[in-house]
């Protein structure tokens, strides 16, 4: 067992336990928005993307990394206006539309 | 440790603080978009520290995956309607699903058998799930959006052949991690992880689909947390784990909302006509009403609630529901909303439509806290919902449903069906509800009926 294993870990289930805390609380009337967001946020896989993209490792590598790039390019910016979308609707009281 | 590496871990830990943040903003719906913008602007400064990494040589490439993925991205993020969520949801996970299992490929590539153990176990998990995830959402997008049949899709040995699959891809991955310099080994696995992701899904039925999404989900967060192990990057775990996370309590969420357990709907191909006995007293009369008394009904009632299905979806009747229960209210009635955690084909969908329709989150109610409304409400009006009103998975311990928490509109003073048929409902189960002498139903078409609804109401 190396230290990046284990530094992986500690980040991974003290992850996991502030996740089910916070997740835990969201009310099923955000649900879907919540599981936009959350996809929205995972797309930070991208960052990883990026770097096999750009590094010109091999060609191989590079042509998975740009499509890689794009699918989570894909997820991060539909994902955000998605949500900001659906969040905007939400609203307490009804009332005259805003304009 | 270079400045350089130094800012870009700091943008990563900046980055992850404000995801985090960003998800304790959606506890309420007054703070989640200001917490949506703290995410966004987390992943902008994460996204611009990757590329000052010193491994990335050329950036034509890199940007131009960004400007294509920023052009379909826009673009499916303005276009898409709130009704297609449930479809293009899955869409995303297959997308996160293909980009992790790419990136796991590329790595394994690059280094091939000079992996140590660790890495390779990582590398594993990232592609066997980024993999599953990315057929099995392509098969339940396809499904969603109607391009195949929606219903189960079984065969004799179903699912003993998908356990030879997984086991036997699953054996790979230990030979992998064993001899990680026999590259088939690699190659195989993700084969196997392709089809098994089809073949998991497939016998899936539509109804079901809020608890594959949700567990699709599931696997593509946890594909980046795998990613995040193999490129030994904090941020990608917890994110991954976040992603992960929420989709797992989703899925226990609503197996809990339909009182079956996760093996149950994966394997259990559902509405496929197996078990469970009829109803006894589902035989008898269906009572039609007619749109003038069921107008004159809710116009001189004291309290009214909508409970709304998939078929509210289906017939786009949001906003004509929003828009009797307008002329509802001028005349003083009470309306409230009931949404059963799995209405629709994902969780919250029914939120997400009637917001949509500018209906006040106020008004919806949960389970729990309508049902004991019910007995005081004077007409309940079911939507293009079937199983999530049906008093069998209360009443029959026998039946398919038996035990799936269900909103009582049968305690109502009276209901009032909308259905477009005298079909059953997606789980093929009748519903005793229909011939019982409270329930009144409306035939045609949703939209349609609500919308004359109003217009009658409108003018008493």
């Amino acid at each position: 067992m190396n230290e990046t294993l284990l530094a992986g870990l500690y980040v991974f289930v003290l992850a996991a336990f502030l996740g089910y805390q916070v997740i835990s609380r969201v009310p099923p009337l955000l649900h879907t928005p919540l599981m936009s967001a959350t996809n929205a946020i995972s797309g930070i896989s991208l960052i990883g993307s990026i770097v096999t993209a750009g590094a010109k490792y091999n060609t191989v590598s590079t042509v998975l990394g740009v499509i890689a790039v794009t699918a989570a390019t894909i997820n991060v910016v539909s994902g955000f206006i998605l949500t900001d979308r659906m969040l905007k609707m939400f609203k307490r009281e009804k009332g005259p539309e805003k304009k | 440790m270079s400045t350089q590496t130094l800012f870009i871990e700091g943008t990563y830990f900046v980055a992850s603080v404000l995801f985090i943040l960003s998800l304790k903003g959606l506890s309420h719906p007054d703070t989640a978009r200001r917490g949506m913008f703290l995410a966004e602007f987390g992943m902008l400064i994460a996204i611009v520290g990757t590329l000052l990494h010193r491994d990335i040589v050329s950036y034509e490439w890199v940007i131009v995956g960004l400007l294509v993925g920023s052009t379909i991205g826009v673009w499916l993020g303005v276009w898409v309607p709130m009704t297609a969520m449930p479809q293009r949801t899955a869409l995303s996970h297959a997308f996160g699903g293909l980009a992790a299992a790419l990136v796991g490929v590329s790595e394994f590539l690059r280094h091939g058998e000079h992996l140590g153990t660790f890495k390779v176990t990582a590398l594993g998990f990232e592609v066997l799930l980024g993999g599953i995830t990315f057929t099995g959402s392509l098969v339940a997008f396809a499904k969603l959006q109607e391009l195949v049949k929606g219903a189960p899709i079984v065969y004799p040995g179903q699912n003993v052949g998908n356990f030879l699959l997984f086991g036997s891809a699953f054996v790979i991955f230990i030979a992998l991690v064993l001899s990680p310099a026999h590259t088939i080994l690699f190659y195989a696995m993700c084969a196997l992880a392709l089809l098994f992701g089809v073949l998991l899904v497939l016998p899936i039925g539509a109804a079901d689909m809020p608890v594959v999404i949700a567990l699709l989900n599931s696997y593509a967060g946890l594909a980046s947390a795998a990613t995040g192990f193999a490129l030994g990057n904090n941020v990608l775990i917890i994110a991954g784990t976040l992603d992960g996370g929420s989709g797992f309590i989703l899925s226990i969420l609503m197996c809990k909302a339909m009182n079956r357990s996760i093996t149950n709907v994966l394997f259990g191909a559902f509405g496929s006509g197996t078990g469970g006995e009829a109803a006894a007293g589902a035989e008898g009369v269906m009572r039609e009403v007619s749109l003038e008394d069921v107008a004159t009904q809710l116009a001189y009632a004291r309290k009214v609630v909508f409970v709304p299905g998939y078929g509210m979806a289906t017939a786009q009747a949001q906003n004509a529901v929003r828009e009797l229960a307008t002329h509802l209210e001028s005349r003083g009635v009470e309306v409230k909303y009931a949404i059963h955690p799995v209405a629709g084909r994902m969780p919250g969908h029914m939120n997400v439509l009637l917001a949509e329709a500018n209906v006040p989150y106020s008004q919806l109610y949960e389970l729990e806290q309508i049902n004991p409304e019910m007995p005081t409400t004077d007409v309940a009006v079911v939507i293009g919902a079937n199983d999530v009103v049906n008093p069998e998975a209360r009443d029959n311990p026998k039946s398919p449903i038996a035990g799936m928490p269900i909103i009582e509109v049968d305690r109502a003073k009276s209901v009032v069906v909308l259905k477009r048929g005298r079909g059953k409902g997606f789980s093929g189960l009748e519903n005793p509800l229909f011939f019982k002498p409270v329930t009144g139903l409306l035939f045609g078409d949703a939209k349609g009926s609500l919308t004359r609804l109003a217009a009658v109401v409108g003018e008493l």
